[in-house]
């Protein structure tokens, strides 16, 4: 095959080479203004719950002994001081202590770090699960009536003694196998991962449903492509919206649920803090100490929300139709 | 032109095509029916000739177009291209033969994956079959698209930047970049206006002259078919009704289907335009899920018989060539064919045949 002789010598530098998309992403993402904002104070979090604790020594779990004791529990937060004179303030713990005088700044922090990690680890299972069964269920049709009967089985469970029965079940050995704390976490991430990914695979089976008749599917086809390159290459990339807004929303029920399991007793021990742990720990004195509900649930509810915006943002950026407006 | 007449390397031999889909119905899907949207088609495409595939909307043109690809399972029959069969290969061989067989699609939107750039879409054959460099890949892609026209500036843009004419483009530079030489064009300039689609026909026809391609072009523009097509066949509910050279099937269309089809299309002339004498046919399509006995067309047919109705006709050659299922034609050639054994002389019949 040869160029046609009629055409006139070009300038190869006229045509750019192709250029990495991923560059054209992060410039879109850039113009996304809820995004930037979402992933500043998404950093801040992460940061403050990781790194926070090499900057702030006191330690979470550490209860005072003696007088300390006395003097040191139900310590109001310095801002207190601002309208109330009388307040039990101290610039050793500037988020105040909890009633048993734990420091909540410290605890703060490493709640933040278990309530992230088993939000995202649960989110990134529960997403896994559900787009592998939505795009089997979705693009190979015999796969379809099982995984999907498995789905709706899924969601009729009554989830509450499930968790408990496996909680249960498996605390114990898993406990064994990697410590008290690990045990747990492998558990919650795992109960909260495999009874959350049944919407997310519902939405992805639809969406693959409509796409794989699409004719850019046929074309791969055409050319030989294997079903799954052609899933890689063609199904995923067109169905990442909606999965993109499954997992942002998915952070937040993980967290809760997690919160939910830790106030039924069933989650971390209780000494060991949580964002959700504090929060039902305090609820019954929310009254008289309304700070210790307000800072984790703050916590909380601006992780979900930058997450949620981080997701907005990003899911703008990998569409190129909506890329460049 | 080719004739006919097996001077020609036929590229790609279909026999006995037959393309059903099931219908299923109550609880336990119990099959019910089939819809026949390709029934016992065959016909031979020889190399470097354009046979044009023509039929009003959901005749089986692109099921019958999708199936010669094998991108739908036939139910039946057998298709050789390049003397391999490919009705019954496995997905390894098939893979193999891909290359030398592509498509272009009707719709030039969706054909197109929308968050692949333009690099992407035609570089896709390129890395499903063979190992260029990174750096051949994209000089056999800029090749590609100064072949269909397209500005080398483009290859970073997505789909939906460009106008139906362009994208109709990248799709014929994706089915061009492994060498194919069959192309099956799905109603390739359907979704476009007519100026672009004479833009992309004249294109197809460069490429063709260039590269020694030989396509399936199925449309249901009888002017461009007209155009483009050395051979044409009419489609009727799943059936090829009448295969024949261009100008045979133009002058002196056989099939009262044929003949009803091409009175429909409109004269440039406006004083011819006024004297055009349209056939017109009752009725609607009869569904290809429970087709009349008989023949295919005897619902609607002008010039139905009472055999038409009980025996269905025999898709036969009555003249090299040309090929038509039509009971009335070959009664007529029978008894002309007899009258000239006897008589030896023409009827009207063959006297068209040798005015080609």
């Amino acid at each position: 095959m040869t160029e046609p002789a009629a055409a006139p010598p070009r300038d190869e530098s006229m045509a750019r080479p192709p250029r990495n998309q991923w560059w054209d992403v992060w410039d879109q993402f850039r113009k996304h203004t809820g995004a930037l904002v979402g992933a500043t104070i998404f950093a801040v979090i992460v940061l403050g719950a990781f790194l926070g604790p090499l900057v702030w020594h006191a330690d979470p779990q550490v209860v005072p002994t003696g007088r300390d004791f006395i003097t040191l529990r139900d310590t109001r937060p310095i801002y207190v001081a601002l309208w109330d004179e009388g307040a039990k303030v101290n610039w050793a713990h500037p988020l105040g202590t909890d009633n048993l005088g734990r420091d909540t700044l410290a605890r703060m922090m490493s709640g933040g770090q278990i309530s992230l990690l088993v939000g995202f680890t649960a989110m990134g299972l529960s997403i896994l699960l559900g787009t592998l069964i939505g795009v089997l269920a979705g693009f190979f049709r015999p796969a379809d009536g099982p995984l999907m009967r498995l789905t709706d089985l899924f969601l009729a469970l009554p989830l509450l003694p499930l968790l408990l029965v496996s909680v249960l079940l498996f605390r114990e050995p898993l406990a064994n196998a990697f410590g008290p704390e690990g045990g747990v976490f492998i558990l919650i991430v795992t109960l909260v991962g495999i009874t959350s990914w049944m919407q997310t695979a519902r939405i992805v089976r639809g969406e693959v449903l409509a796409l794989k008749e699409r004719e850019f599917v046929l074309a791969a086809r055409s050319i030989g492509t294997p079903a799954r390159r052609v899933v890689m290459r063609h199904v995923l990339p067109n169905v990442l919206s909606p999965i993109m807004v499954s997992a942002t929303l998915g952070i937040a029920t993980a967290i809760i649920t997690e919160s939910a399991l830790s106030f039924l007793g069933f989650g971390f021990p209780p000494d060991f803090p949580t964002w959700g742990r504090l929060l039902f720990d305090s609820v019954d004195r929310m009254q008289l100490y309304p700070e210790r509900v307000i800072w984790p649930g703050l916590a909380i509810s601006l992780t979900v929300l930058s997450v949620n915006y981080i997701g907005d943002g990003l899911r703008d950026a990998l569409d190129p139709r909506i890329r460049g407006r | 032109m080719p004739d006919g007449t097996g001077t020609l390397n036929p590229l790609v031999e279909v026999r006995g095509l037959k393309m059903y889909f099931p219908i299923t119905a109550g609880v336990f899907r119990k099959k019910v029916g089939d819809v026949k949207a390709v029934d016992d088609v065959s016909f031979t495409i020889y190399e470097g000739e354009t046979l044009g595939l023509v039929g009003e909307s959901g005749c089986g043109k692109s099921t019958c177009g999708r199936a010669v690809l094998r991108l739908y399972e036939p139910t039946a029959g057998s298709i050789r291209i390049a003397g391999t069969e490919i009705a019954t290969a496995g997905f390894d061989s098939l893979r193999a033969m891909r290359p030398a067989m592509q498509m272009v699609f009707q719709d030039p939107q969706a054909s197109l994956n929308p968050r692949m750039t333009v690099a992407g879409i035609i570089g896709e054959p390129l890395d499903e079959h063979t190992t260029l460099t990174r750096k051949e890949k994209l000089a056999r892609i800029y090749e590609l698209m100064d072949q269909v026209g397209l500005n080398r500036d483009f290859a970073n843009r997505y789909p939906h930047e460009f106008s139906g004419g362009q994208r109709q483009r990248i799709g014929i530079a994706r089915a061009l970049a492994l060498n194919p030489r069959f192309i099956v064009c799905d109603e390739p300039i359907a979704a476009l206006d007519v100026s672009i689609q004479a833009q992309v026909v004249n294109l197809l026809e460069e490429l063709q002259d260039r590269l020694g391609l030989t396509y399936l072009f199925i449309s249901h523009d009888l002017s461009m078919v007209r155009h483009i097509a050395d051979r044409v066949a009419v489609m009727y509910l799943g059936k090829i009704v009448e295969l024949a050279p261009r100008e045979s099937l133009y002058g002196s269309p056989q099939h009262p289907y044929t003949q009803a089809l091409l009175s429909a299309v409109p004269e440039p002339d406006p004083m011819v335009e006024a004297t055009r004498r349209r056939i017109i046919i009752g009725g609607d399509v009869p569904s290809p899920a429970n087709p009349p006995k008989g023949c295919n067309f005897c619902t609607r047919c002008p010039k139905v018989m009472d055999i038409c109705r009980e025996i269905d006709p025999e898709f036969r050659e009555i003249a090299p060539g040309r090929h038509v299922a039509c009971h009335l034609v070959t009664q007529a050639s029978q008894t002309a064919g007899q009258a000239a054994a006897s008589e030896a002389s023409g009827t009207t019949e063959i006297r068209i045949q040798q005015g080609e």
